[in-house]
């Protein structure tokens, strides 16, 4: 057991560091704010072609693939960094975290040749068309059909919950193509141009008040049979893949985010009053931060201890889903804390001049409520446990 | 970086395992539970053989040098048996105390023995504040004949009863002072506190007019202090690394009850509902164990922030331990609830550790304290 990094694993994070320090424009989220959305959006395509150009996009992708052929720990302190520097998000995220490594794991040459590089430079947006209104947690219950015609499939059916739609040139769905057969069998993994003819996109606001997700609608839309990623009738299989990648990386970089809106409580804390002294001197405060402190510690401490593990086992398995029960519930009892820190002034949101740091706490208090439903619900990452890890009976 | 038990680690946490399954299985512990002192000293020389009671110990005084994770991962195993040992009194809390506290002399007097398995002891620190800190320390500790005179009383002192010599945190002229007291001594009386856990007893222990010879006294004032705090840091580690254990051994049975017990014509862990806090229970087990082993590594390296380490695992597992215990109960039903099932010796453990060594609440105090203030 040895917690500190190799030379190796130094020298990959201390030239990321001085990379970002060199590279990432300080002034960043404001530039973002005052540009218009879809100029928001391009500020972050500019930033992927730059990090892209420099060697840091895909740093998990094999070599030959115009990756870094990074080791998992490396992966995570290149997403650890990332936070640390508060540095943008990728535009294309989905594209590189998820659906790069199913085409590299699943595609034909001439598939990869195609899609790889675009994925890299954000020339070329991906989103993942995955869940239905009808087959969420259900996944395999969903029921956009493809059917074969004269080298096409044409597709008909509609996609939710789908991230970066509004921007995304290309979509890898899950489709059925063979509406006889049973649930898992039947369905094909497809790579669909956005911008066919037949396809709609209508945002989907969400309780925060933003759109981070949309509706997807097809209706007729021919997609050339050359698409398919993987065997057709094989998508089940491919899309597996994918979510064992989503929750293998996801939440690597959670720490650093809570660290920092930590350490900002604490800052909060000393300055308010309460009762009559810094809030930072009530000990019922100092309990209730103090057990935060330890729960983003352990947190760290854990995805170290998965790490490890994994990088000595070989595949990401099912213990992404005991991180993201951690990570998300936390996260909401966290933002209950900061809540309860704030008192009245918790709620008031960008517009009020009383507002504490712009309404952010106020934002992350609503959006903690997403954690626990997106990318598979607590219920569903407990099912996976129970039965993956546990080995209990399947229970549904 | 590397999160994981090395080879060695894994090959001692391993044999201790089936040492602890072959020499201490349950129905031992419930034969010794039923015993007048819970205490038994051919298991005692056992676990010497082993050579376990040295683990920390420099080679000089018989010990194997090893370090905190080695003796974190052996006390994995022995809460995992719950097996009544005074190892914990005698190594991490009296051990750590006289080697890092005494002298040359002193270390060959007292850590010698404990090393080779010959001579028990433990600290007598709570008093009726308790509170585990250097500084609630009362106990008055008078001169006397170029040596000091203890009054008063100690409270919550574990493992006494098969102790051999205590070391006890008294108050003389202001200072901590930190004496080795032998447990037949003129003027030391160590009686029983019944509580939950029959696996580890409390005692108290009364002193009247107790002498203590000056060569007894291994440190005073500031040397006192910090050699108490490492100590107890070093033991809590070694508690928290048992919680683990314990917790482990609760979610398995939890788990295995849950694939066998019927209801409805279907196993009951195919319900979501006993499912789900056996995913809980896991969770709650391997979070302990990584804050656990973390503290175990920043103690042996003495790294900066490896008070916080100590406190955040302490914290946690202290929550964690009874609430893997009540889920383990639960999804027992009835059966949960029986004496026969040996779910509730651990649920006892359980209840003892969370408040041994300063329980949640204090050790979040702890955590306040040393980044906010």
């Amino acid at each position: 057991m040895d917690l500190n990094l190799t030379p190796q694993e130094q020298q990959f994070r201390d030239h990321l560091r001085a990379w970002l320090k060199e590279n990432l424009p300080a002034d960043w989220e404001r530039r973002a704010a005052l540009e218009s959305r879809e100029h928001g959006f391009g500020f972050l395509r500019a930033w992927q072609r730059k990090l892209c150009e420099a060697g840091w996009v895909g740093v998990a992708w094999p070599r030959e693939y115009g990756g870094r052929g990074a080791t998992l720990l490396e992966q995570v302190i290149f997403v650890q960094e990332m936070a640390r520097a508060r540095a943008p998000q990728l535009a294309n995220v989905l594209g590189v975290s998820l659906i790069g490594p199913t085409i590299i794991q699943f595609g034909a040459d001439a598939q990869k040749r195609r899609y790889l590089p675009k994925i890299l430079s954000a020339e070329e947006i991906w989103c993942q068309g995955f869940s239905e209104p009808n087959a969420g947690s259900d996944l395999a219950a969903l029921r956009t059909e493809g059917r074969l015609e004269d080298g096409h499939f044409l597709v008909n059916g509609q996609k939710i919950w789908t991230s970066l739609a509004n921007h995304a040139d290309w979509c890898a769905m899950l489709i059925r193509t063979d509406p006889s057969s049973a649930k898992h069998q039947g369905l094909t993994y497809l790579l669909v141009d956005m911008h066919s003819p037949g396809v709609e996109v209508r945002p989907l606001r969400q309780m925060t008040g933003e759109s981070e997700f949309n509706e997807v609608f097809f209706h007729d839309v021919r997609v050339p049979a050359e698409n398919a990623l993987g065997k057709v009738g094989e998508g089940w299989k491919v899309a597996i893949g994918t979510l064992m990648h989503e929750r293998a990386t996801l939440g690597a970089g959670m720490q650093i985010a809570y660290t920092r809106q930590f350490d900002r409580l604490v800052e909060i804390a000393r300055k308010l009053d309460r009762n009559g002294r810094p809030a930072s001197q009530d000990p019922v405060i100092r309990q209730k931060l103090a057990q935060c402190y330890a729960e983003i510690q352990i947190l760290g401490l854990n995805q170290m201890r998965t790490i490890s593990r994994v990088s000595s086992s070989g595949a990401p398995g099912p213990e992404g889903s005991f991180q993201k029960i951690f990570w998300t519930e936390f996260n909401q009892r966290f933002q209950q804390v900061a809540q309860e820190l704030l008192g009245p002034y918790g709620q008031l949101e960008a517009g009020s001049d009383l507002a504490v740091d712009d309404g952010g706490w106020a934002y992350g208090f609503l959006r903690a409520r997403g954690n626990t439903i997106e990318a598979g619900t607590s219920e569903i990452q407990r099912n996976i446990v129970g039965h993956f890890v546990l080995g209990l009976p399947k229970s549904y | 970086m590397q999160f994981e038990l090395t080879e060695t680690q894994q090959l001692l946490k391993n044999s201790a395992r089936e040492f602890f399954a072959a020499e201490c299985p349950m129905a031992e512990v419930r034969r010794l539970m039923d015993t007048e002192s819970g205490f038994d000293p051919a298991l005692w020389s056992k676990i010497a053989a082993q050579g376990w009671p040295g683990l920390l110990f420099a080679e000089q005084y018989g010990g194997a040098e090893l370090g905190l994770v080695e003796a974190a991962v052996t006390m994995e195993e022995m809460g995992r048996a719950l097996a009544p040992t005074p190892f914990l009194s005698t190594v991490l809390l009296a051990g750590t105390l006289i080697d890092a506290a005494g002298s040359e002399q002193q270390k060959k007097t007292w850590l010698a023995p404990i090393c080779r398995g010959e001579a028990r002891s433990t600290l007598a620190l709570l008093e009726a504040g308790v509170r585990w800190e250097a500084d609630a320390v009362a106990l008055p500790a008078t001169r006397s004949n170029g040596g000091m005179q203890l009054n008063g009383r100690k409270l919550f002192v574990t493992d006494a009863g098969a102790a051999d010599f205590l070391v006890v945190a008294a108050r003389g002229d202001g200072a901590l002072a930190l004496a080795v007291v032998e447990a037949g001594a003129r003027g030391v009386e160590i009686q029983p506190m019944p509580a939950m856990d029959r696996t580890r007893r409390y005692y108290q222990v009364v002193f009247d007019q107790a002498l203590v010879p000056e060569g007894n006294v291994l440190a005073r004032g500031e040397a006192a202090c910090s050699a108490l705090e490492h100590a107890l840091d070093v033991a809590t580690v070694g508690l928290c690394a048992e919680m683990v254990g314990g917790m482990q051994k609760e979610l398995e049975t939890a788990v295995q009850y849950a694939q066998t017990r019927k209801q409805f014509g279907k196993p009951i862990g195919q319900f979501q509902a006993v499912q789900h806090q056996c995913a809980d229970m896991l969770l709650l087990a391997e979070s302990s164990r990584s804050a656990a082993y973390y503290a175990a590594w920043a103690m042996s390296q003495q790294i900066p922030e490896r008070r916080l380490a100590v406190s955040v695992a302490k914290s946690y597992s202290s929550d964690a331990a009874r609430e893997a215990g009540n889920r383990a109960i639960q999804v027992h039903g009835g059966m949960g609830f029986t004496w026969e099932n040996d779910l509730h010796l651990y649920y006892r453990r359980a209840k003892s550790s969370e408040t041994l060594f300063g329980d949640a609440i204090f050790h979040r105090e702890r955590i306040a304290r040393l980044l906010m203030d």
